[in-house]
């Protein structure tokens, strides 16, 4: 399981064309030894974990720029748990909420959603490497690591 | 002399000959006997060449005898996949690409009681495939074994995932296993041409004889695949044409028949229009779909569930009531042909429906999605409102008194403008049912069956009536 290449779905959540920002994370976490499912713009909640079934992947990352990611985003912890996915590790990252809006606040909602991870708008992509690297190496070294 | 060729379709319900003079692209003469597949095959195949020598005198030396099948139920086949819009919809497009007729398609975990509807369906093959390369491997597994513990007789032809082959094929047991490369290797990312290749291989090697169709071996070469997988062949070489002849470019077939109505279509299916954005499966260039719930005997009752009695009733220009009691002729003798004017018209007012469904279905559509920065437009399937030729094709419309009115339903219309039906195409009539003896002939003689073709489509504008 560990040597095994590990697979990242992402996109940008709901009616979202921000597409730029997604691209490169994209780029440099393929460029990080991942390998990457990029859905690109516009995709809905369960394309998502559809993707991921099919692929079996290893983490799912979503974006999202204008908003509206709090209501894109809700009960989607629930649909990776209906899909058998119980466990996958979950990000989020972008412009999560609308005005101005403490940080810590913010996450924690993103948090208690079921995200193992929220990046605030500047977050470096190094950063969020970090945070990979970091939950792969967590989960790899549980006693029974969870099936394909 | 010059050379000839015959052309045989082991039909369901007739047993078709078509003679081809190869020189002159020409149809010698045509002859037709009863299917007879389920008894001995050879008294159809004997009753139709007499039938054919009957009008040409006698009959000449064949250079070539090929034949297509869809005799004894056609190719049947169960498909498996993982998720239901992804690996379970690639390996769909694949079995119907190879000519299949679907009797039934599964997704992610087969269950006790699907496996027992799966052997109780007894299909000719079966394609299992799941996850992407290096992807889902629970699943195909999973299935695997079930169905390696199953009582399912016909061969599987596995094109899953490719790090779980090895293991799928061992846990398939004892029973024929063709692995081949995977319908989705990468994420949204359609392969079916291997598939496809492995399902007409099968078909040749195995279901033939299964069928007792290679008993009439001294009256042909070969049967070289599935009748509907020939008529993709001819329609495929009349799109793109064969060295020295160019093809009419992206078209759309429509055969509107007594159980389905099939539809073809050539062209790459990629927005027309600049800034549409394309979504889901990418769509395979040669696409056949099959509309289980239109046709125009097994499935009238059907077609005008569909759209309501009082529409079918409407375009036959009958009483409801009056249409419901021709219906009811229908529903009785599946063979019953159009005895009156109004029985006619009602078959006119079905197979009408019949094409505009199965059409609207197999092209694509447009969705408008609202964004914080304004709309957006996505398409959803094939975009083929600039095809350049609409080809129809089967008894229904060959028959049809007024053929025009049936293929005008296969186009673009502006009341339903999101709907990516073929715009201004060029209306052709296969009349002489000419699309499955050429993509047969196409195997061998690629030019002469295309030129062959061309010259026998009819131009429907110009159309006099026969008979």
């Amino acid at each position: 399981m560990s040597t095994k290449q590990k697979v990242l779905v992402t996109g940008v959540i709901g009616s979202d064309t921000h597409i730029v920002g997604n691209r490169i994370l994209s780029m440099a976490l393929e460029a990080a030894g991942y390998k990457v499912i990029a859905l690109g713009a516009l995709t809905p909640a369960v394309d998502f974990v559809k993707a991921a079934v099919e692929t079996a992947a290893d983490a799912i990352m979503v974006s999202s720029l204008y908003g509206q990611g709090e209501l894109d985003c809700r009960g989607f912890r629930d649909l990776c748990v209906e899909a058998g996915l119980d466990d996958i590790l979950l990000y989020l990252g972008g412009n999560l909420v609308v005005g101005k809006q403490a940080w810590p606040e913010v996450e924690r909602r993103f948090l208690d959603m079921g995200f193992d991870r929220a990046a605030p708008p500047g977050t470096r992509i190094e950063t969020v490497i970090e945070w990979l690297g970091r939950d792969f190496a967590a989960r790899d070294r549980r006693p029974h690591p969870r099936k394909a | 002399m010059s050379a000839c060729a015959l052309l045989i379709d082991f039909g369901s319900t007739y047993t078709k000959l078509r003679a081809i003079d190869l020189d002159a692209r020409r149809i010698l003469g045509s002859g037709q006997g009863p299917s007879t597949v389920t008894s001995d095959i050879m008294i159809g195949m004997k009753a139709a060449l007499a039938d054919l020598e009957k009008r040409l005198g006698t009959l000449p030396r064949f250079k070539y005898r090929l034949a297509s099948s869809s005799a004894a139920g056609g190719l049947r086949m169960v498909t498996v996949g993982l998720v239901r819009e992804l690996t379970a919809e690639a390996a769909r497009r694949a079995a119907l690409g190879a000519g299949a007729r679907l009797v039934g398609t599964f997704a992610y975990r087969l269950t006790k009681g699907d496996v027992e509807q799966i052997v109780a369906l007894a299909p000719d093959i079966l394609l299992l495939a799941g996850g992407t390369d290096g992807g889902n491997s629970a699943v195909i597994l999973h299935n695997a074994a079930a169905l390696g513990r199953s009582a399912l007789a016909c061969p599987v032809v596995l094109a899953g995932n490719r790090s779980a082959a090895d293991d799928a094929v061992a846990l398939l047991g004892t029973r024929e296993v063709i692995a081949c490369e995977n319908v989705m290797p990468e994420f949204n990312q359609l392969n079916i041409e291997a598939a496809r290749a492995a399902i007409r291989k099968v078909f040749i090697d195995r279901i033939v004889h299964a069928k007792g169709i290679d008993r009439a071996h001294a009256e042909f070469d070969e049967v070289l695949m599935p009748t509907p997988a020939a008529v993709l062949e001819g329609v495929k070489l009349l799109a793109d044409g064969c060295a020295g002849v160019s093809g009419l470019g992206p078209l759309l077939v429509v055969d509107p028949g007594g159980a389905t109505t099939d539809v073809h279509s050539v062209a790459s299916g990629e927005p027309s229009v600049a800034g549409v954005i394309p979504q889901g499966l990418p769509e395979p260039r040669v696409k056949r779909t099959v509309e289980g719930d239109l046709g125009m005997r097994h499935n009238a009752a059907t077609i005008v569930e569909a759209v309501g009695l009082e529409r079918i009733a409407a375009d036959a220009r009958l009483a409801p009531t009056r249409a419901l009691a021709l219906l009811d002729l229908i529903g009785r003798n599946m063979e019953r042909l159009p005895q009156s004017a109004e029985e006619a018209a009602l078959d006119q007012a079905l197979v009408r429906t019949s094409v505009k469904l199965a059409v609207a279905r197999h092209c694509g559509n447009l969705e408008t999605v609202f964004t914080a920065t304004g709309p957006v437009t996505v398409q959803h399937g094939k975009d083929l409102s600039n095809v350049g030729a609409v080809i129809g094709t089967g008894g229904a419309l060959v028959h049809s008194r007024d053929a025009r009115a049936v293929m005008e339903m296969a186009l673009a219309d502006a009341a339903e403008p999101l709907s990516l039906r073929p715009k201004q195409p060029k209306l052709l009539l296969d009349r002489e049912y000419l699309l499955y003896a050429c993509g047969l002939l196409g195997a061998v003689e690629p030019q002469a069956a295309l030129e062959l073709a061309l010259a026998h489509l009819e131009p429907i504008d110009t159309e006099v009536p026969h008979e």
